[in-house]
């Protein structure tokens, strides 16, 4: 689900052209500009948006106000990046509240684009941000679309004002305007309005949306807008800013394979910001949009920092500064290691964290495949054993490996290559802990946890043949890497020269790290 | 349709001739921005403009209209290369509509359902669309407009092949002609969601054929139409298309490249919001609403 995942893999292309010249001709620049504008293109990106980007990123990388410091091929990933991150509005901005509740935000957007689940999404995030939100059934258009706001509500487990039954009866301003004097009255501190979807053409119900803008003075207007959209985007963004005059877009169904290029179209043509992002059913498949880790992950360098963030809510910190302790006086024991494939698995869904690791493009095929009971099987074999066992794995001799590996249904080899990984990992956690990862913010406390969520066919390629000097050489080869740092994850070190450094360091380490866990 | 000024090429297109009639190399890169507009897509849009140009090349056009006809006649000739009638001779004709989220799919069955009973045949909806909020009740309001029988799930949250099963018993049971399943919206991009559709098929196939699986797509979608279709095609074996959202200011032209890509052809054309708001595909009428 790698989101804008072809046209990161088209710029890949187009950039790698680039790579390994010495010097940035203006030919070089035209050459890498048309696939560009190709790629562009075909991600649905609006022409006039792909035409001023092609010619914002030739003034500057023909211009001499370039870093020395980098490569050429560098340079222009830079140029993309920095434009890519102008276009989708530099930076992201938060819901302003209302000084004095309710707080009113207004849905809007064409048939079909996501408003009654985005209503049901952002109520329950914003449940969970402490607020009390109160959900308007102004959808009076489409047949039940009020019964389906309801039952959004139920799951959301937020309040619902639905004072008419829809299906063409009812009068949505009266009901919008009553929605907030309802609010007042119950102490609801937020009050969104979901609204019937209309096309941009449709002159009346675009002035039925405007009136219940004027009705309710709403702190917000979102636009949602469905990633999947083409050409047409800037038509209808610019029709429904016109008509309502929205203040943030949310774009939907990003978990699809659209390349979202409407995205940068919008931004572009109206000049709002994209404020959040809907990336599944689940009603908790919503996040804040990051325009600048888009622009990175359109890169494909990852949207690292996401994981990072995700990882961090989940890992309480008290807990990841035991460990960390722990690892670095050496006391990490199976149980720890345990403990922390239990806070993984919390994290959700592993392929979904992979995903935005760098490089995903190219690794996409391996999550699909990547199968996530490897975890379950590794937590059976730990839960197996004795607390004593758990704690110091060197009373594991062989008739204990035998009763753990029946008692967790697998082979003795199984028990055999979980003891291996698990010392490896804790001696590289060790390194890791005594000074590797600070390169990478964040890191530090969740070393084990990242190798774990390693594809499973990667596993296999690195993972150990039955041939035991083989294995030895493998385990050599593995160690010499930790300590150099130089092995290529996936290839990816090698095929991705990356400006910031970060993605490139993480890509290895991670790539060490997965060995710990995969062995199998 | 072609009184909706929005909808037509046709404006912008003429916009190229304001003056004097020279085919010079603006001529050609509006045209190039016109198709690439109307979501063409820019493999097709470079086609379009050899085609074209081929055929200028051979005729040269008198004047602006006799260019937009060179035009049209592309069109015309690369979009009704596919056999364009709905294929409802079993009885009872079975029709599955599939398609990603928030394309029209209900909205379609609806007027789908309106149209085959207002020419005298006997339909049942089957509201297979287990998993979105409220669909089961949006369903069994189209179903009362259109004044057609609704096979609904027993339980909340039922195998949607299971209420496939029974829309179909129901339909065979009762002598009805066309039996028409809704299926909840899903992204292409979950596979497990796209097996369930293999599944629902032959659930379905072990009582009767399936006359028609139509995929319907939302005309504001842009290249990403083109897997869409091959998703649904691989998963669901889909023999029309359903074009919706017409009324609209998007053109639709990634259907171009879905027909030829895939050899599924565009069957029905949704453009409103009102029951009667369906029609059959005309290529020339197409090609023509994209022109003028």
């Amino acid at each position: 689900m790698a989101t804008f995942g072809t046209l990161s893999s088209r710029l890949t292309d187009a950039l790698k052209g680039l790579r390994g010249k010495g010097k940035l001709t203006e030919a070089d620049v035209d050459g890498t500009l048309r696939e560009i504008r190709r790629a562009m293109l075909d991600a649905d990106v609006s022409l006039n948006v792909v035409k001023s980007f092609q010619n914002a990123v030739r003034e500057r990388a023909l211009s001499d106000e370039i870093s020395k410091a980098l490569n050429p091929a560098q340079q222009v990933v830079q140029i993309v990046n920095d434009e890519l991150v102008t276009i989708l509005g530099g930076q992201q901005r938060r819901i302003e509240f209302a000084k004095k509740p309710p707080t009113v935000i207004m849905l809007a957007g064409l048939q079909g684009s996501g408003k009654t689940t985005l209503a049901g999404k952002l109520a329950k995030w914003l449940a969970k941000e402490k607020h009390t939100p109160l959900l308007v059934a102004c959808d009076l258009q489409r047949p039940n679309a009020v019964t389906q706001l309801e039952v959004v509500a139920g799951n959301a487990g937020v309040a619902i004002y639905a004072p008419e039954p829809g299906n063409g009866k009812g009068n949505p301003v009266k009901v919008a305007k009553d929605s907030i004097k309802y609010a007042t009255d119950k102490l609801y501190d937020v009050v969104i309005i979901d609204t019937a979807g209309r096309l941009g053409v449709d002159a009346e119900l675009m002035k039925e949306a405007a009136e219940i803008r004027k009705a309710t003075s709403p702190d917000e207007v979102l636009f949602v807008i469905d990633a999947m959209i083409g050409q047409d985007a800037v038509a209808t963004a610019e029709a429904f800013q016109k008509g309502v005059d929205f203040t943030g877009v949310v774009l939907t169904k990003l978990d699809g394979d659209a390349r979202g290029g409407a995205a940068l179209s919008v931004v572009s043509a109206t000049e709002r910001p994209i404020m959040f992002a809907s990336t599944g059913e689940s009603l908790d498949d919503f996040e804040p949009f990051h325009p600048d880790r888009m622009a990175s992950r359109i890169l494909d360098l990852g949207d690292i920092l996401t994981l990072i963030e995700q990882a961090q809510q989940t890992f309480d910190s008290a807990e990841s500064a035991k460990v960390a302790e722990k690892i670095a006086t050496e006391t990490f024991t199976l149980e720890d290691f345990l403990e922390q494939m239990q806070q993984l698995k919390n994290m959700g869904s592993i392929k979904k964290m992979m995903s935005m690791l760098p490089g995903s493009g190219q690794m996409k095929a391996q999550l699909d495949n990547f199968d996530e009971s490897e975890i379950t099987r590794t937590e059976a074999i730990i839960r197996s054993m004795t607390p004593a066992e758990r704690r110091n794995a060197r009373l594991l001799n062989g008739s204990r490996r035998l009763r753990i590996a029946n008692g967790s249904g697998v082979t003795v080899t199984d028990v055999n290559s979980l003891v291996n990984r698990f010392e490896q990992a804790a001696k590289m956690m060790k390194s890791v802990a005594q000074g590797k990862v600070p390169q990478v913010p964040g890191m530090g406390p969740i070393p084990g946890g990242i190798g774990g969520a390693r594809p499973k066919p990667s596993k296999k390629k690195s993972s150990k043949s039955g041939n035991p000097a083989k294995r030895a050489a493998e385990n050599a080869a593995l160690g010499q890497r930790t300590t150099s740092g130089s092995g290529a994850g996936f290839g990816l070190g090698a095929a991705l020269e990356n400006p910031g450094g970060v993605g490139e360091m993480s890509a290895e380490e991670l790539a060490d790290m997965q060995k710990l866990l995969g062995g199998r | 349709m072609a009184d909706k000024k929005s909808w037509g090429l046709g404006s912008k297109l003429r916009g190229m001739f304001s003056r004097t009639f020279v085919l010079s190399d603006d001529t050609w890169d509006d045209l190039e921005s016109t198709l690439l507009a109307a979501d063409f897509g820019p493999d097709v849009t470079d086609e379009l403009i050899d085609a074209v140009r081929a055929s200028v090349a051979k005729i040269p056009p008198l004047d602006e209209n006799d260019f937009l006809r060179l035009l049209r006649e592309v069109l015309e000739e690369r979009l009704s290369r596919f056999d364009t009638t709905l294929n409802l001779k079993d009885r009872p004709a079975v029709v599955l509509v599939v398609g990603v989220n928030g394309v029209g799919k209900t909205t379609t069955i609806g007027k789908l359902a309106k149209f085959i009973s207002t020419a005298g045949r006997s339909v049942v909806l089957g509201a297979a669309d287990t998993f979105r909020a409220a669909a089961v009740d949006q369903l069994g309001t189209w179903a009362e407009r259109a004044e057609v029988q609704i096979v609904r799930p027993q339980q909340e949250g039922q195998d949607p092949s299971s209420v496939a099963y029974q829309t179909v018993e129901f339909a065979v049971a009762n002598g009805i002609d066309v039996a028409i399943v809704d299926t909840a919206g899903r992204l292409q991009t979950k596979s497990g969601l796209m097996d369930e559709l293999g599944k629902i098929r032959r659930v379905i196939e072990k009582q009767s054929p399936i006359a028609e699986v139509l995929l319907v797509l939302d005309a504001t979608t842009g290249q990403n139409g083109l897997v869409q279709a091959e998703a649904f095609l691989e998963h669901a074996g889909v023999t029309g298309l359903v074009l919706t959202k017409l009324d609209g200011s998007a053109k639709g032209g990634f259907v171009l490249a879905v027909q030829e890509r895939t050899g599924i052809p565009v069957k029905l054309v949704g453009s409103g919001e009102g029951i009667g708001d369906l029609s059959g595909f005309s290529p020339v009428g197409f090609a023509a609403a994209l022109v003028e």
